[in-house]
Formats: C-alpha cells, sequence, structure tokens
C-alpha cells in the first residue's frame, strides 16, 4: 500500500479527517457494512456473533466483580456472598457471570455443532476453525478458573481433581502438579494465581477472536449450502440484511439468559458450591460445571489415568486436524445422505457423554461411556476418513442464487436478472 | 430436510439435559415432597409475618448452636421489622469490640450494624459442644442443599424412629430425608407450642416448620424478590423488542426472498 493519507469516502468532515488517518470508519465499513455475505444463512449462523456479545458480557460483568472479590482462602466465599448482599445490584452481576458461562458455552457448542454439520472447517477455512478450537480450550481454562474463585466445595475439589491430572504426566507429573498448586495442595498460593489468570485470559481470547474473525474476514462465510458464492447474486450486504437477522436472534438470546438468571441462577450450579471450602471433608459426588462432563465422562472411561488424560486432551486435541481427516469434497451434510446419519449418532454420543459425565463412575454409566466415547474417536478417525471416499454425494445446486429446487420448481425471481460475475 | 429437523431437535435436547444434569449428578435418591412457598415461582414473595416468626424459631431453638454469620441486624429490616425493633434485637448480645484508646478490647451491646452473634467462638468449640459435630452455619443453608427449601422443611419434618433393623451409631438420629439417614442433629421442632408466637398464630409443628423454612429462604436469597419481579420486567421487555426485531428483519429482507 502506498504511503499516504488515506482517501476517505466519507463526507463529514471530522470523521474524514480520522479515517485519512486512520481508516478504521472504511474498515468497519468495509468489513461490516457492505460486506458481501452469503443470502442464505438460517440462524445458526447467529451464533459467532453471540460468542462474542457473551465474550463482552462475561468480561463487564466480571471487571465489576472483581472490584468487589478478595482472592483469600479465608475470605473469598464471604466477599462473594457480600456481593451478592451488600454491593448494589451485585446479585444481578454475579448471576449474570455465572450464568453467562453457561450461555457462552451452549453458544460455543451450537456455533460448533453448526460447523461440523456443514462443513465450514474444510477448505479453506482450516485456519479459521483451529483459531476457534485454541479459543474454545482458552474458554475451558478460563470457566475452570473461575469456577475456584468463589471457593466453595466443587471449587475446591474440582480444583483438586482437575490439576492432579496433571500428576499422570510420566517422572515429572508429581513436580508439575506442585508447581501449578504453588504448594503442596490446593490452597491460597493456588487461589491467587488462578484469580490473576482468569483475568488475563478473556484478553488473550479477545486476541484469537480478533484472528478468528480477520480469518473468516478473508474467506468469507461458509452457508448452509455449502458452495461458494459466485457472484453479487449470492450475497447481500452484511448490514442491513444480517444486523437485522443477528438481532433478532440476540434478543432470543437475552430472553434466555434472562429466565435463567433472574428465575432459576442457581439451576446449572451445584448446591455443595454454597458450602465453604474444607479440605477435610470430600463431596460424595465430585463433579465439574456442565460444559465439562462430555470430556470429564471420556476422562473417567479409560481406566488408566494418563490413558484417560490423554483421550480426554485427545478428544479436543483432534478437532485441529478434524479437516484433514474429512475426505470428502462436499462441505455441507445435506448432501451427504450417509455422513448425516453417522453424525447424528456422534451427535447423540456426545449429549450421552454429557449425561453420564454427571453420573456417579459406577455400572451401567461406565460401559455407556466407554462405548460413546470409541464412537466419538471412530467417528472422526475411521468414520469421515472413509466415508469421503465410500459416499456418494448428492448433486451440488449451481449457485446459492439458483438452489436444487425439489420437483423442478420455477427459479425465483430476479434470480437470473442481475449480471453474473465471476467469484 | 427431515434428517435435519431431527438434529435440530437433538440440539435443544442437549440443552435440556444440559439444564437437568447437575441437578442429577447430585444424585440424591429420596424423593421430596413439593411444599408450596409463598417465593416459588414467577411472582414469588416473602410472606414477611412469616419470615418474623421463623426468626423467632431460629432465635429461640437454632441459634443455640447454628451461626448466621452473614448476616446483619440490619438486615431484618426487610423483612419489616422497625428501626427500634432491630436495634432492640440486636442489643440483647454482647459483642466484643476495641480495641479501645487504652487499647483493651471492651465487651458492648450488640448494633444493628453488627453480624449475628455465632453461638460459638470457632468450629472446634462447636464440634465440642455437639458429640464432634459441626452444626452448619445457616445463611445460605437453602441454597447450599440439593432441593433448597422443599429439602429444609422435608428434614426438619422427617424424623422418625429408626425402622426395624436399622442400628443407628451412638448420638444419631434417624431422619427420612437426610442422605444416609443418620444425622446428628436431635429433633429440633418436636412439640405444638415450643415457640410462643406473638401475633397470635398456632405454633404447630407445621406452622413453625414453615415459617422458619421461610425465614432461612429470605437469609439466603434476600434479593429474591427483587430479582423476580424484574425479570418479570425484562422478559416482556425483551419479548416486545423481539417482536420488533423480527418485523424490522422481515421487511429488510422482503425484497431478498
Amino acid at each position: 500500500m502506498a504511503i499516504g493519507l488515506h482517501k476517505s469516502e466519507f463526507k463529514n468532515p471530522v470523521i474524514r479527517w480520522v479515517d485519512a488517518r486512520l481508516p478504521i470508519f472504511t474498515m468497519v465499513q468495509k468489513e461490516y457494512g457492505t460486506f458481501p455475505t452469503p443470502r442464505n444463512f438460517n440462524y445458526f449462523w447467529n451464533f459467532g456473533a453471540l460468542a462474542l456479545v457473551s465474550l463482552v458480557i462475561m468480561m463487564a460483568t466480571g471487571i465489576f466483580l472483581a472490584m468487589n472479590y478478595t482472592a483469600q482462602t479465608g475470605l473469598a466465599f464471604d466477599s462473594v456472598e457480600r456481593i451478592m448482599r451488600d454491593v448494589n445490584y451485585g446479585w444481578l452481576l454475579r448471576y449474570a457471570h455465572a450464568n453467562g458461562a453457561s450461555m457462552f458455552f451452549i453458544v460455543v457448542y451450537i456455533h460448533i455443532f453448526r460447523n461440523l454439520y456443514y462443513g465450514s472447517y474444510k477448505a479453506p477455512r482450516e485456519l479459521l476453525f483451529m483459531l476457534g478450537v485454541v479459543i474454545f480450550l482458552l474458554m475451558m481454562a478460563t470457566a475452570f478458573m473461575g469456577y475456584v474463585l468463589p471457593w466453595g466445595q466443587m471449587s475446591f475439589w474440582g480444583a483438586t481433581v482437575i490439576t492432579n491430572l496433571f500428576s499422570a504426566v510420566p517422572l515429572v507429573g508429581e513436580s508439575i502438579v506442585t508447581w501449578l498448586w504453588g504448594g503442596f495442595s490446593v490452597d491460597n498460593p493456588t487461589l491467587n494465581r488462578f484469580y490473576s489468570l482468569h483475568y488475563l485470559m478473556p484478553f488473550l481470547i479477545l486476541g484469537v477472536v480478533f484472528l478468528h474473525v480477520a480469518t473468516l474476514h478473508i474467506t468469507g462465510s461458509n452457508n448452509p449450502l455449502g458452495i461458494d458464492p459466485k457472484g453479487p447474486q449470492d450475497t447481500v450486504p452484511f448490514h442491513p440484511y444480517y444486523t437485522a437477522k443477528d438481532s433478532v436472534g440476540l434478543i432470543v438470546y437475552f430472553i434466555v439468559f434472562a429466565v435463567l438468571v433472574f428465575f432459576y441462577p442457581n439451576i446449572l450450579g451445584h448446591a455443595d458450591n454454597y458450602i465453604p471450602a474444607n479440605p477435610l471433608v470430600t463431596p460424595p459426588h465430585i463433579v465439574p460445571e456442565w460444559y465439562f462432563l462430555p470430556f470429564y465422562a471420556i476422562l473417567r472411561a479409560v481406566p488408566d489415568k494418563l490413558g484417560g488424560v490423554v483421550l480426554m486432551f485427545g478428544s479436543i486435541a483432534i478437532l485441529f486436524v478434524l479437516p484433514w481427516l474429512d475426505t470428502s469434497p462436499v462441505r455441507s451434510m445435506r448432501f451427504r445422505p450417509l455422513a448425516r446419519p453417522f453424525f447424528a449418532v456422534w451427535c447423540l454420543g456426545f449429549i450421552v457423554l454429557l449425561y453420564v459425565g454427571g453420573k456417579p463412575a459406577e455400572e451401567p454409566y461406565v460401559t455407556i461411556a466407554r462405548v460413546a466415547t470409541a464412537y466419538y474417536f471412530l467417528y472422526f478417525l475411521v468414520i469421515l476418513p472413509l466415508l469421503g471416499r465410500l459416499e456418494r454425494p448428492l448433486p451440488l445446486p449451481e449457485s446459492i442464487a439458483r438452489p436444487v429446487l425439489r420437483g423442478g420448481g420455477p427459479m425465483p425471481a430476479g434470480a437470473m436478472s442481475k449480471p453474473m460475475e465471476k467469484a | 430436510m427431515s434428517a435435519f429437523r431431527s438434529l435440530r431437535a437433538l440440539v435443544l435436547g442437549f440443552g435440556l439435559i444440559a439444564g437437568a444434569s447437575p441437578a442429577l449428578a447430585a444424585g440424591e435418591a429420596i424423593s421430596l415432597p413439593d411444599t408450596r412457598f409463598s417465593f416459588d415461582g414467577l411472582f414469588g414473595h416473602f410472606d414477611r409475618a412469616s419470615a418474623q416468626r421463623g426468626f423467632q424459631v431460629y432465635k429461640e431453638v437454632c441459634s443455640g448452636c447454628h451461626s448466621m454469620h452473614l448476616l446483619s441486624y440490619r438486615n431484618l429490616r426487610q423483612l419489616g421489622l422497625s428501626e427500634a425493633e432491630v436495634a432492640g434485637i440486636a442489643a440483647t448480645v454482647q459483642v466484643m469490640d476495641g480495641p479501645n484508646d487504652e487499647g483493651q478490647m471492651v465487651e458492648r451491646p450488640g448494633r444493628a450494624s453488627d453480624r449475628f452473634k455465632s453461638p460459638f467462638p470457632n468450629e472446634q468449640a462447636a464440634r465440642a459442644a455437639n458429640n464432634g459435630a459441626h452444626p452448619p452455619d445457616l445463611s445460605v443453608i437453602t441454597k447450599a442443599r440439593e432441593g433448597g427449601a422443599d429439602y429444609l422443611h422435608a428434614l426438619l419434618v422427617g424424623y422418625s424412629d429408626p425402622p426395624p433393623g436399622v442400628q443407628l451409631a451412638e448420638g444419631m438420629y434417624y431422619n427420612k430425608y437426610y442422605a444416609g439417614h443418620q444425622i446428628a442433629m436431635p429433633a429440633p421442632i418436636t412439640s405444638d407450642g415450643q415457640v410462643e408466637y406473638h401475633d397470635g398464630t398456632q405454633a404447630t409443628v407445621d406452622q413453625m416448620v414453615t415459617d422458619v423454612t421461610q425465614f432461612l429462604t429470605w437469609a439466603a436469597e434476600p434479593e429474591l424478590e427483587e430479582r423476580k419481579a424484574m425479570g418479570v420486567k425484562v422478559v416482556i421487555f425483551l419479548t416486545i423488542l423481539g417482536g420488533l426485531a423480527y418485523a424490522v428483519k422481515r421487511k429488510i429482507w422482503a425484497d431478498v426472498h
């Protein structure tokens, strides 16, 4: 790009002056105003924006909670209850933050589901997808550390169980755990560093989200048909079309969020976490937050500790190579009649893992968890690679504006009236 | 696309199971009777007369062993007690304060701003006085037990003689609703008229249990009324806004579809 002031197209003199020196208005106009977006998104394409909104809500509420929270083992629990009682609208801040985490995970799980169903991870969006997996991992770490801060029984014992996983590392495992704890058990140093990291990591997430979105704006979005837009007749400008559509989804999101916060604020939590942490009393069932349950189930499905840890991390790590495991050139499962039932079973298996992860480690749950875990990996490592070779996909539509119409119906009006351009 | 629709149903089901699992996770096999309370439901509110009586039950029955260290006497104003009444209640306890100008700790009568005075100075003292058991703090007890107010109510009326064949450990009592059925707390509310209510309400066992449950639920969630009232307004507002947003979306998209 040539050196010199940007040639701004804005009329307002102040905006023009700034834009010439820092073309931020031009950028926003290009990336969120006129940005050509496939015209056929369904509401599943709301969830990326919703995830960003969730992140912003978590950071905003979190900053105010941090002003009133005390990260000290003897004071943490009471300081959280003081927020609930004596801080103006402290109960709203805390319940919004606690349930906001659940909302964030619900949104991200649907976002990932949409990605897998419509094959959004495939070329050219592999890096976009991998950055998304990085965000998911960072989210999990952040949520885990956040749950430790109220210093209830589940905080303490959850932290103990999860940090102990690292003791499965051969030779240096015990040293790693001591290093993580900053001592010989989960204690004040652990709480302090978790608090510090819990405050830091959302900013890392924000950074990776920026990269995620930047990558998205290079490749453009996938769409329910999984075919590339071929010209302007296949796209609409992001604004006002998708700003309007995202607004609808956003309000539905807020309604669900409000019902949780105002009417069922503790339904997704554990009663045990309202009991102050006590290293001498172990709760009968140590269960992580619901969004970790599928991975917790995989961990417990393996009788060997190291094996369980490897599979648990592997269940997410495998996503990094998913774009190359799936050999089918067809993105959307709408046109993959064989892949669709296998994927439906995979989704069911994930839900089953979520369910058994919250159950005690006894029969029949252990066997169910093993079967579901086996299928989880089988789907990625065997079924998807084979399907790409064995499956005969349905014929793909010629373009987004002219989808294959069942029964050969008439073409949508105006689809051909606009000039075709090369993509 | 019917397969696609079934996938959508899967996603919905996923959300439902996600919501239900923690409750299932805690694995309380004993089913609780569902007691109706004034604070249940979308428009729930506290029955202030009942909660005031419940405070009396707490003061006369529970507070001998159970602390409520997260509450201050001033919080009782929210139950409709006057400033003078709260000051009077606070003044019945002696609180250690100081050090004063001479560096001495002094005892003084409690003030409205003081926290509820705990019956024992520390956990060890509580255990020593209670056969080794530690009576839990009751500040957030309904939030800290699966089943909340229903559980508390059931527990307080759930005492009976052990069924034949059940051998209780020494100093333990049988309770239908307690996990493992052996509880270290003797039945606290046992006979009608155990507490003498000032407002003329018949102090039956069930009445006292209901009142103290009302009081302890308020203590655990003093924001409940404000929270639910705000929730109703927020959801109504969002529903209308959602309708408008959908209408706008339809209008904007009209030329594309």
